[in-house]
């Protein structure tokens, strides 16, 4: 029945002369995810309201789903629109339209009505007014409350007659593209999309990097993180992930430095691959899934050590968060599933049996030191060997 | 170059089966239990193929049922025969080395109250006759064990079992998993004391979803699958007429020169088996020779993750399998490898390399040419 709907917007609305920046890139968003649901759809900017409408047959359900993937919406209400015939025909169709929507007819009410053109005959008050009491005589079960009616019903009254009542929650956020770019440090595991997650909810759009390293990682390992990057990409929009080959580094390491320190240079590696594809991509700052104390080399010791090769600023979202906040987080964007899925890699062959959890950065620098002959090196054709892939439309 | 050694978790489906099944999925393409002419002549097609897989392993026509493979089969057998004959009895008898698909079973008919004994197996992968012995009762109903264990192949000695339990049981049903050994071993059940033969396809060049049970005439097994009645009724559903042909001309092109496939099969094993040998810090698992089946070797790598080794052996094209995968996962462990009592740091560092007659000399020199080059290299870092 419903052939428009009313996107509500939350922030973005407070953005001053920024504002129409916001919107035409929520306009953006929305019509990116609609172009995947099968139907005919406009979004449309009339002043200060997002609105779709829809042409034919289309999935409602999809259609909605679609929408509360988009970052910067708050609300979505599914409209019945009506042409201007009088208030006795509005009356009318309001009527006919909460019988619709409420079959069962035990509740509570409260009119809204609003005005966004001034020269209608009746004013807000009595619209409310006349429209409750037209709608009690026709459903007498009815019953008004003002203070905290179980229904709201809003009758807005612009070019065109709009009528809604339920409000679908949005995902919140803001509209991607709206604050710049960055990096996100993929791996398999539940943290990293979720990091991403976050920070594309910002309105910051996603380049990712993954580190390969067969054949101590799989074929599969790296299509789970193609997946996963899919699966974020439903929210962030279409992420361009960068999977460089780590194996020969990671050897090298592991071949010229203490055995305990390897995850900490190896992660510092890593930071300045990512730093260095950042810098080439025009992102701004690098994200990580890490949270305080997760892990040996997620010790503050080991952030400060693993941060001291970054010159950008490293967002990490989850840093406070426990893991089950962080699950609750994956299985509601559903990231989860793939995350636990079990390729999890050979990697644990370059885990030290004791790890060190407090990393003396003038040790960590003087390991490296051990590296000065081909690390350059290696490190510039792993950035050169890149495989880059879209992920997401 | 590629060697393709994972012959032993599916076959390149030969050219003559790819044109039987064309033809019959484009010409022949009827419901078998049509009434008009297009049907009889589907259904034609799959009385041949029964014919021949009947003839080939000597037993009635009317005794083959074709399933969606191995695995169906293995199921259909196990649930079908426990459920018929549960007033008899209540006790099942396995092995520890039994494939997911009789294992998973196992299990699931311990669910609805069955007893199930899994027996013990010596390091060569064969079962204890004297376990053996001891658990058989009188009440035991079925018995099952492979013919070829899929991962060291293992061959079981399944004439001698059904001697064993049929002294203490006449009546008891003995159902023999032969994925892994059809084709490559002449199978005679009714020769062999076997009541219920479990075959897939794809392991001998036939197309992935088909295989067939043998059931003896006189064997009870109630259906697992239902529908509308085909088969009689035993296993519902229409009959996959392209897969049941596929296989039909798969196994008529096994069964012809068999002894001189087989033959070439041991030569191409022993040529692995040499190689191997030469190669520091490996451990054959199971018998290295013709004591065990002509297309399975399992080798053990001293501080290797098989894992690694799988995909380092990949990335030069050679394919092979793993028994467990990495130990971050412990349930991933092979059950047939512990039963084994293999080394515990053996577990994870086990690969499998099966062979097809399609394979070459050349597959097995490139392939141990490049197990040379890369135990070096991976020892570097995993012996740490």
């Amino acid at each position: 029945m419903y052939k428009a709907f009313l996107i509500k917007y939350g922030e973005i609305g407070i953005k001053g002369k920024n504002r129409y920046m916001f919107e035409d890139a929520l306009v953006k968003q929305i019509e990116r995810a609609l172009s995947h649901v099968e139907g005919s759809f406009t979004v449309t900017k009339e002043s200060g309201r997002i609105y779709v409408d829809t042409e034919g047959e289309y999935d409602y359900e999809e259609m909605i789903q679609a929408l509360q993937h988009v970052f910067g919406i708050v609300g979505i209400a599914p409209m019945v629109q009506i042409e201007e015939e009088g208030f006795d025909r509005l009356a009318e169709e309001f009527i006919a339209y909460v019988d619709a929507v409420y079959p069962d007819k035990n509740f509570t009410f409260k009119v809204h009505a609003r005005r966004g053109r001034k020269n209608y005959p009746m004013d807000s008050m009595e619209i409310n007014k006349e429209l409750g009491s037209r709608l009690l005589a026709a459903f007498p079960e009815l019953k008004v409350d003002v203070h905290q009616p179980k229904v709201n019903l809003y009758v807005e009254i612009r070019q065109r007659i709009n009528l809604f009542s339920e409000v679908l929650p949005g995902c919140g956020g803001m509209p991607v593209g709206t604050n710049g770019k960055a990096m996100l440090l993929l791996s398999g595991g539940i943290d990293s999309p979720v990091a991403g997650y976050m920070i594309a909810k910002r309105g910051v759009v996603l380049e990712a990097v993954y580190f390969h390293a067969p054949p101590y990682t799989s074929e599969r390992a790296k299509q789970k993180v193609i997946d996963l990057a899919k699966q974020v990409a439903s929210y962030a929009g279409p992420i361009q992930l960068h999977i460089v080959n780590f194996t020969d580094i990671q050897l090298y390491i592991h071949e010229k430095c203490p055995h305990e320190e390897l995850t900490i240079i190896m992660r510092r590696y890593m930071m300045k691959i990512a730093q260095k594809l950042a810098e080439e991509n025009g992102a701004l700052g690098l994200i990580t899934g890490e949270s305080i104390g997760q892990v040996a080399s997620q010790t503050i010791h080991s952030l400060y050590a693993t941060n001291e090769v970054c010159t950008m600023p490293v967002f990490r979202p989850l840093i406070g968060f426990d893991k089950q906040d962080i699950v609750d987080i994956a299985l509601k964007i559903g990231t989860y599933e793939t995350s636990i899925l079990p390729y999890e890699d050979c990697c644990t062959i370059f885990v030290a049996k004791h790890p060190v959890t407090k990393p003396n950065l003038k040790i960590i620098r003087h390991s490296e030191e051990n590296l000065s002959e081909k690390i350059e090196e290696l490190v510039q054709t792993a950035l050169d060997t890149k495989e880059t892939i879209l992920c997401g439309s | 170059m590629e060697a393709y050694l994972d012959n032993s978790a599916t076959t390149k489906v030969s050219a003559r089966v790819v044109e039987a099944v064309a033809a019959a999925m484009t010409d022949d393409y009827g419901n078998p239990s049509a009434m008009h002419n297009m049907g009889v002549r589907a259904e034609n097609k799959v009385r041949e193929a029964r014919e021949l897989l009947a003839r080939l392993i000597k037993v009635e026509e009317k005794e083959i049922y074709f399933t969606s493979g191995g695995t169906e089969s293995n199921n259909m057998a196990l649930i079908g025969a426990a459920m018929a004959n549960r007033r008899a009895g209540n006790r099942i008898i396995t092995t520890q080395i039994e494939h997911p698909s009789v294992s998973n079973t196992m299990e699931y008919l311990k669910e609805q109250g069955f007893a199930i004994t899994a027996l013990p197996v010596d390091p060569y992968g064969q079962v204890q006759k004297e376990a053996l012995r001891e658990a058989m009762t009188e009440d035991t109903i079925l018995v099952s064990v492979m013919y070829v264990n899929n991962e060291i192949g293992a061959v079981e000695p399944v004439e001698e079992i059904s001697h064993i339990i049929r002294a203490v049981n006449p009546k008891v049903i003995f159902h023999v998993d032969g994925i892994q050994a059809f084709g490559k071993y002449k199978i005679y059940p009714k020769r062999l004391g076997i009541d219920l033969l479990s075959v897939s396809g794809h392991k001998l060049h036939a197309p992935k979803g088909v295989g067939f049970l043998y059931k003896h005439s006189q064997i009870k097994v109630k259906p697992i699958v239902f529908g509308g009645g085909q088969q009689d009724g035993l296993r519902a559903g229409t009959l996959n007429v392209p897969g049941i042909v596929g296989l039909a001309v798969a196994a008529g092109e096994a069964y012809t020169d068999f002894e001189k496939k087989q033959e070439k099969l041991y030569q191409l094993k022993a040529l692995f088996v040499a190689g191997i040998q030469e190669i520091e810090g490996t451990k054959m698992n199971g018998y290295p020779g013709r004591e065990s089946a002509p297309h399975i070797v399992s080798v053990s790598f001293d501080g290797v993750r098989s894992e690694v080794l799988l995909h380092a052996l990949e990335e030069r094209g050679i394919y092979a399998s793993a028994g467990s995968a990495c130990s971050s996962h412990k349930a991933s462990i092979s059950p047939t490898l512990k039963a084994l009592g293999l080394d515990k740091h053996y577990l994870d560092s086990t690969l499998r390399f099966s062979f097809s007659i399609f394979t070459t000399e050349e597959e097995i020199d490139y392939a141990l040419k490049a197990l040379k080059e890369i135990l070096p290299v991976l020892r570097k870092v995993t012996g740490r």
